[in-house]
Parts: C-alpha cells; structure tokens; sequence
C-alpha cells in the first residue's frame, strides 16, 4: 500500500499492460483523517457522482457518518480505481450548508417553513395554472445527477400526468449532441463502443476530449496502455495544451468553430486513399455517395486555411487514423460545445463507419456524456424525449408507451419536439410558462448569457421551484425550496457512458428534513391527483426498488433493455451494460457487433434532423431513404460560427472545466483538497498573446465580450493563440454577490452567447468573440491548476505548482486480485 | 424565347426569398434560433441570386450579381423592436404569420426550380441543370425549416 498526493498526482501509479491484456486492479481509497480501515462499520456500494464515468466504489460509514470512499476491484469501468473528485468530493455531504428544511418566499424573503406547507404552495399553483392555461404554463427542468428511478418517475409525471411538453435536462448543455449524434447515425441513442476498447485499440483519437480532465480514471487506462508494450497512436483534436496534446502522435489545434472543416478534411483524405471498407459500406449503410460528394470540396489545403491547422498536419492524422486496425474515436464537448455541434460529431461517426470499425474489441466510438447519470436523463425521458427511446412522431410508439402507463395516447404530447432549456427560458421570459421546476441544477450560473437568464428568472410573473441540495444562485431566486438528499443518502440505479449499469445504496440518513428526489416527485404526483385512465394513481411505485421494477418494463423490447436487471444482480459485483435481458443475461460489451443497428423505421427512436437547419425529417422520408434499418452516413457542409472575431472583439472566447471541480462546484468547492487546488475563476491565453497585449502570469485582466465582461487572474498556457479559456466552475454563491456579480463578473456564462445547434439543441460555449485588457499586477503566479490543461508554460515557480494540502493524502493499493473484465 | 423570364423570376424570387429571411431575423431577433437560422439560410439564397446572375449571361440577360441589399437603418429598428416587444404574447402571432409567408415563399422559389430543371433538360443545357440540381435542395431545406419551426411553434403560441 503505497500513500500518494492524489492533487498532485492525479491518475496516481502506473500499471502498465499491452494490448489485449487486462488491465491491472489498483485500489485507491481515501478515509478521513485519523480513520483507518478497520474503524469503518460498513461499506455501502455505489459509484461515482462527480463525472460521467461511472467509477464502482464503496462508501466508508463510521457511526452513521460518510467517512471516506474506496474503489471497487471487481468493477469493469475502473478495476478499482478513484478520481480526484471521488476521493475528496464526498465531504461535501457533511457541509454545514446544506438546506434542511424547505423554504417559502414571504414578502420577498425566503423563509423556513415545512413540507406540507411548501408542497402546497406548488400543488396550489400548478392546478390554477392548469385551469386558467393548460400543461403549457408548466415546465420541469432536471439534471444529469439524479438516479433513473426518479427520472422515470419525472418523466412519467410531466409527459403522462401533467401532460407538458416542456421537460428537459441539463443535458442539454453537455450530452445532447452525443445522444443526437447517435441518433442520427444510428437511429437511436445507444453507445456504440465500450470501456475495454481502450485495451484493444490501436489508434485512439479523443475529438474536444480532454478526458484527462473529465474522465480521470478512463485516461488512466488509456495512461497504462501508452505505458505498456504496443502502445496505440492517440490523434488530439482541441485549441489547448491538455494532457491528451502533451501525450498525443498528433496534436490538432484548430481554430473554434471550425471542427466541421477539419473533419470534412480528414474524410476527405480517408476517402481520397481508398482507406475505406466498401464491402461494410454495401452492406451496412446507406447516404455514403452524398458523404463522397460533399467532402470532395474539402482538400487538406483549404481545409488548413479555415481551421488555420498545417495541412501536413491533417494528412499525418488522417493516414494515422485511415492506417488503424482498432480504431477508438472519442468526442466530447470541444465538439458538442462549439458551432455546428451535430454535424461535426456525425462526421466522426462517420470516420468509424467507413471503416467498418464498429462492434469489433478496440473498434468503437464513445460519444460522452458530462455527468454521471446523463444516460439515465436520456433514457428515461427526462430530456424530454419519450422513455426508453420511444419515437414521439410514430404513432405505434406512443401508444406503446401509452399502454405501459394505462393513459389515453392523446395525453402523451407529441405533436412537435420536445422543448428545450433555451427555448423554455424563451418562453419563460414572453410569460407563457409561467412555472418552472428545477430539480438538482443551477441555470443561474451554467446557461449562457446570465444576465438574460437572471433578468428571465427573477420575474415576478414565474413560479419558481428549485429543488437542490444547497441554496445555489438559482435557488436563491425561487418561491420554493425543496431540500434534497444526494448521493449516499438514497438508492437507485445510473448508468455510465459506456452502458454500465450501476446500483448506488442509501448509506447514511439525509440531514434535516432534507428528501429524496424520488419520494418529492411521488409525493406530487399524489397530491395532484394523477391518475390513469382507469382512476388509479399515475405513479404505481413507492420507492426505489418498485420504481426501477416500472422502469424496467418500460423498457422491455427497447434498445436499453433493462428488463434482466435486479437490483440483486447488480449487487456486489460488476455493473452491468445493456441491454441486459433474457438474451443477454449478463449484459452486452458491444452493440451493433453484427452491422445490424436500431435504425429500423418501425423501431428507431427518430427520424433525425437537417444537420443545418434542424427541421425533423418527415416519416415518410426516412422510410424511403432507409426501409431496412441500416447506417445513416451524413455529410454536412461547413457554416462559419455566427459571432466571428472583429476589431472590437478580436479573440475568441472558449469556457469549459477543471480536473478539479464539477459543474458549479456546489459540491466540488466544498471539498477542501478540490477547492484548494482550483479556488478561483482564471483566463487563460498564450504566451504570443500575452506579449501582444503586454499582460503577464497573475495579472488580473478583463475579459468582455458584447454581453458582459469577468475578471480572472492570467495563467500564461499552451493554448492556441488567439483563443481566451475561462473555466465554467465560478458563480456567486461564496461571494458576496450571493446570486450575481457583486462588481466584477466572476462566472464565464456571463459572456456566452445566446445561440445553440440547430439539431442537437445544446448552447454554443465555445465560439464567442471577445477582448481581454490589463487591470492591475498580480502579486505570483494565478491560482490555476499547473497539472492539467491550465499548465504554466515558461519559467514558473516550483513552490506555486498544485499540490494537495495535508489531507490530500490517498491509498493506492496494486497487485490485488479483481474481477473480471 | 420565354426562357429569358424564367431566369428574371427566379432572380427576383431568390432575392425576395433572402430578403423576407432577413425581415424575419430581425423582427424575432429575440427568438435566436429564428435569428440565427435565418440569417444563414438567406445567405443560401443570395449565393443563388449571384449563381442565376453568372449563368443568366448565356442567355443575353443582365442581372445584378449583388444580393438585395440589408437595409442598415431599418434593421436595427427591428431589432430595437423586437428585444422592446419580446416579452409580450402578440409577438408569437406575428412570429406565426412571418413563418407562414417564407414557406409559402420558398415553396414559390422551389417551384420555379422545377421550372427551370425543365426547361434545361429540353435545351440539354449541363450547366444550367447543374446550377438547378445544386440550389433547388437547399431551397426545398428552406421549406422545411419554415414549416418545421411552424409546426414547432403553433401550440404554445396558440393554446398559451
């Protein structure tokens, strides 16, 4: 057992193996100071909620207390392995800030109050919203960190009781071009690649994924291989430095904005060599002849003056990637992020499917997700598309899901789309919903354009309801409060990136009055007055266990098959990927292994969209171009971002994450070893730049754009030139401001742009034009992390690089037994 | 021959059509997919008028390559307008009528597409019918954005 600084050392020890091997078991655990091993009363079994990985670990409990964590050797996503954030991140339970009693707005305050009270209030408001306007005043807004069970239960309540076609997630903003993409390659969401390719693959290539930073434990694996015998070629497409770049055969840095060019370029170099599979094409796809067509107009030449990229770099990563035996293509929000998101994670899919690398060990793609059970909001309805991948415009499908519910079809609304965050809030704001419920997210510090978002949110006009777990900035603005319990303190299931089905165990009480999402949303449900068609409550479950035994009915016959799934099964082993039924008792690795997807007209879950536009194809259309379910190859054309640098504006503004905080930090920022290790908001800018502008490290500067400026202290990075990078992370809630800038901006949000992909939906973080100015000197080095993608370049102080306080100290054990893949 | 007018309907209703997406981004800059959608798919249609002007030399025309232009002043009073009226319900009304007019519009621009396809079969003319194979499917993706955003947007306008 080795003690290691898990801040600074953030993947830990390598444990090298090659390809084909299994990947070593190491097990990493963190206990609260002066707790050792032997002092834990229990183990309670769960997985990570701090990422989309799905890390298997055990929680330490010791006198009713979370007391630490410990990673799960038998668990085939991590063989054992903890992030950062997983080691340090669940003190944040414990923080003496939790709400643990609802709250009421009372002339203009809130005030304490209990949950009959507060329950009424909402219950009150929503049947005379229904009577005066209908189900289009009222809409719920969720999470990517809640359990399916109360997804399900969510999603049951809005679609089938209330009747609302106003039911998204955060998601949107981090998983719903993957989900979309999928979709329109493949005719359904469904991960198409697994964790173990990495332990096949020849050649990786990570597109916008600095999974480094996001994905810590799955770098880890991809870390030991690259130290291992046969190692594979890693392609890096992203404008900064990151781990990946620094680790990289190719590191591609394009200008923002411009994936799709580049990828168009790479096909184009695929296609132009001949290094595709013709016979898998034949059999398997149809559109391939308009992806022909389209990438002709893009030689590595021009493509190199778009994306301001070397063309011979784009040759080299292309005969790399043309050349692979086990190709592993990731993409993550570089891609989802930024302009044309859809269209440019399609032409990675595309890059696969040519090559006939699909369903074969180290032949996948990941499309990731950003939060831990953003599968599950997906699945099961809680982005607003139809549980268990029901298609809202074929007619058979709703009234499947109509019977599952024992509902009239007519009271399933599915006569457009399902409307997302941003036009919610639009609506919102020309006061047509006139009720909004947020449960376990905080748009008042991650959507873009925050002082809209705020201006939409503080009306009087909107009933707000938030549901969390701290008074985040978003709560700080609601008429009701509702306290919740997380992580540790209730039961359910997610699921990962790669299908891994996790089960998570209530190991301690939730403090206070504070509830599981699950019994509030019931409770609602009841006290609305919900019914089937048969006068029988809605909701027919009554806690976790009852509710994942409805779900999984929901789900028989669907592509995430869930129905050979216990809540047994999944206990104390390996989580499990589905589908999972009687075909496949012990889940599936890979999907789509046989060229057969779930594109069949009668099955898929859409017919997909315009690439450009985002006007959903027509039924009839998609039965033309594809009767018999195959592959969907389709090419996109290159659209210049519409907010383009100017003499004003003259750089351009990319916002995204840090290894060591999640989201909006409500949790990260209360663990003291994360909040240490990234305590404040920083910009980031090249080494040209800062020499153009004349700003040094430290420096505090001004970054504006049309729609607000930020202040941050300079880190001097490896990014590319041109290109500013702020962190997401900080928001008000420990500053003075409380809800909003208290003088400067903090929160990057405050300079994004209004604008999303047209297909996917999801706001556009990463193409915004901007300036930065010098304010003041700085007194040393700013405070970003020196171990990520924020790395100081040039001389830096030893004694100013990130290092873990006192009790950042983690175990790290190898050499012990594990389970099996 | 007649075929001269078809080339001057289809510059002018290419030019109309990019002129009434334009009126339209700005009237609903407050709606950013309608400001931004249409925005780019107007600069469609120009490429078109500038492409009909090329080809439109080998049949004796002369037809101004350059667009219609944006009028600068009235844009920002439309968009002024827009952000001034976007918090009230009338605004969806108006939203509804602008999207029905561009789809009845570009279905009025993909129609003499077809025309003109027509008519440069019947004069095997190549270029001509290439021009008419590469625009006319944008157009016909104009359509159905029009009538998808129409659809998108009907219930809450109308039942709220």
């Amino acid at each position: 057992m080795a003690r290691i600084d898990r801040i600074a050392e953030p993947w830990g020890t390598r444990t090298p193996y090659g390809s084909g091997a299994d990947w070593p078991v190491r097990v990493d655990t963190h206990l609260a100071e002066g707790v050792a091993p032997e002092d834990v009363d229990r183990w309670v079994q769960t997985a990570s909620l701090l990422h989309s990985n799905g890390d298997a670990m055990d929680i330490a409990v010791k006198d009713n207390k979370i007391v630490g964590v410990r990673g799960r050797a038998v668990d085939r996503v991590n063989h054992g392995r903890l992030g950062p954030k997983d080691l340090y991140g669940w003190q944040a339970n414990a923080s003496p800030d939790r709400l643990t009693k609802p709250l009421i707005r009372e002339g203009g305050k809130l005030v304490e109050t209990d949950w009959d009270t507060a329950m009424q209030r909402i219950v009150d408001k929503s049947k005379a919203l229904l009577a005066e306007q209908g189900p289009s005043a009222i809409g719920f807004y969720t999470t990517g960190q809640l359990f399916s069970e109360e997804y399900y239960t969510l999603g049951t309540m809005a679609h089938g009781g209330i009747g609302t076609n106003h039911v998204d997630g955060n998601t949107r903003l981090c998983t719903a071009t993957a989900g979309e993409a999928l979709k329109e390659s493949f005719g359904c969401d469904g991960q198409p690649g697994s964790y173990t390719d990495v332990d096949h693959a020849d050649v990786i290539a990570l597109y916008g994924h600095n999974v480094a930073e996001t994905q810590t434990v799955l770098w880890t694996r991809m870390l030991d291989r690259l130290a291992g015998p046969n190692p594979p070629k890693i392609i890096c497409v992203d404008p900064r430095m990151t781990p990946v770049a620094r680790a990289a055969t190719v590191h591609l840095a394009p200008r923002p904005g411009t994936n799709v060019a580049l990828m168009n370029g790479i096909l184009h170099q695929i296609i132009t060599n001949g290094w595709v599979d013709q016979e898998y094409i034949q059999a398997h796809t149809v559109g391939y002849s308009e992806l022909e067509k389209e990438v002709k107009n893009y030689p590595p030449a021009l493509v190199a003056e778009i994306c301001g990229v070397p063309a011979e770099q784009i040759s080299e990563a292309a005969s790399i990637i043309g050349h692979a035996e086990r190709l592993l293509s990731t993409v993550l929000q570089g891609f989802y992020q930024s302009n044309q998101a859809t269209a440019a994670a399609v032409q990675v899919n595309n890059v696969n499917i040519i090559r006939g690398m699909l369903g074969k060990p180290g032949c996948g793609i990941l499309q990731m997700n950003g939060q831990p059970t953003a599968e599950n909001t997906r699945e099961c309805g809680a982005d607003g598309d139809l549980a268990a991948f029901r298609n809202w415009s074929n007619d058979a499908h709703i009234q499947d899901l109509a019977r599952v519910w024992n509902i009239d079809p007519m009271s399933i609304p599915h006569y457009s789309p399902p409307t997302h965050v941003m036009q919610m809030m639009r609506y919102a704001e020309d006061g047509s919903i006139r009720m909004l419920w947020v449960s376990g997210t905080n748009p008042a510090v991650s959507l873009p354009e925050l002082a809209r978002i705020r201006s939409i949110l503080e009306q009087d006009r909107l009933f707000l309801v938030v549901q969390d777990i701290f008074l985040s900035e978003t709560a700080q603005l609601a008429d009701v409060v509702l306290p919740a319990a997380t992580w540790g303190e209730k039961t359910g299931t997610f699921t990962n990136v790669d299908r891994t089905v996790h089960l998570s165990e209530k190991a301690v009480d939730p403090p206070g009055e504070a509830r599981p999402d699950l019994e509030i949303f019931i409770d609602y449900a009841h006290r609305m007055g919900l019914q089937d068609k048969d006068g029988q409550p809605l909701i027919k479950w009554h806690d976790p266990e009852s509710a994942f035994e409805a779900w999984k009915e929901c789900t028989r016959g669907r592509p995430c098959d869930y129905t050979g799934i216990t809540y047994d099964k999944l206990r104390g082993g390996s989580g499990i990927q589905w589908p999972c039924n009687e075909e496949n008792p012990d889940g599936t690795e890979r999907i789509y292994a046989d060229g057969k997807f779930w594109a069949h007209p009668e099955y898929c879950e859409t017919y997909g969209r315009d690439l450009i536009t985002g006007a959903p194809v027509e039924p009839t259309e998609y039965k033309a171009l594809n009767p018999e379910g195959k592959a969907i190859i389709k090419a996109a054309e290159y659209m210049p971002p519409h907010e383009l640098p100017s003499q004003d504006f003259p750089l351009q503004l990319i916002t995204g994450r840090t290894l060591y905080q999640f989201h909006t930090r409500t949790k990260t920022g209360r663990a003291p070893e994360l909040q240490a290790a990234a305590p404040d908001v920083w910009v980031e800018l090249s080494a040209d730049d800062a020499g153009a502008y004349g700003i040094a490290e430290g420096d505090l500067a001004e970054v504006e754009t049309p729609r607000g400026s930020v202040r941050a202290r300079v880190r001097i990075s490896g990014i590319r030139n041109g290109v500013l990078f702020l962190p997401f992370h900080y928001g008000y809630w420990d500053t003075k401001g409380g809800h909003q800038p208290d003088g400067a901006g903090r929160a990057a949000n405050e300079l994004t742009i209004t604008d999303w992909d047209a297909a996917s939906k999801q706001p556009i973080f990463k193409t915004a034009a901007a300036r930065i100015t010098r304010v003041s000197g700085g007194d040393g080095p700013s405070a970003a992390p020196t171990t990520t993608a924020s790395a100081p370049v040039g001389g830096f102080p030893e004694d100013a690089r990130t290092k873990g306080i006192a009790t950042a100290l983690a175990d790290e054990a190898t050499g012990t037994a594990g389970g099996t893949r | 021959m007649k075929f001269g007018l078809v080339l001057e309907e289809m510059h002018r209703s290419e030019n109309d059509l990019a002129h009434h997406l334009l009126v339209i981004s700005e009237r609903h800059k407050v709606d950013h997919e309608i400001y931004h959608l249409a925005r780019d798919l107007a600069r469609w249609s120009q490429q078109h008028v500038r492409d009909i002007a090329a080809i439109s030399k080998n049949y004796g025309q002369d037809l101004d390559p350059e667009p219609r232009g944006e009028a600068g002043l009235m844009e920002t009073i439309r968009e002024k307008g827009s952000e001034m009226v976007g918090r009230r319900p009338e605004t969806g009304m108006l939203l509804l009528r602008d999207l029905r007019e561009l789809y009845l519009k570009a279905c009025g621009v993909s129609a003499d597409w077809e025309l003109l396809a027509q008519a440069a079969q019947g004069m095997k003319d190549k270029d001509l019918l290439g021009l008419a194979e590469k625009c006319h499917p944008q157009t016909i993706r104009q359509m159905k954005w029009a009538n998808g955003k129409l659809k998108e947007s009907a219930t809450q306008i109308l039942v709220s």
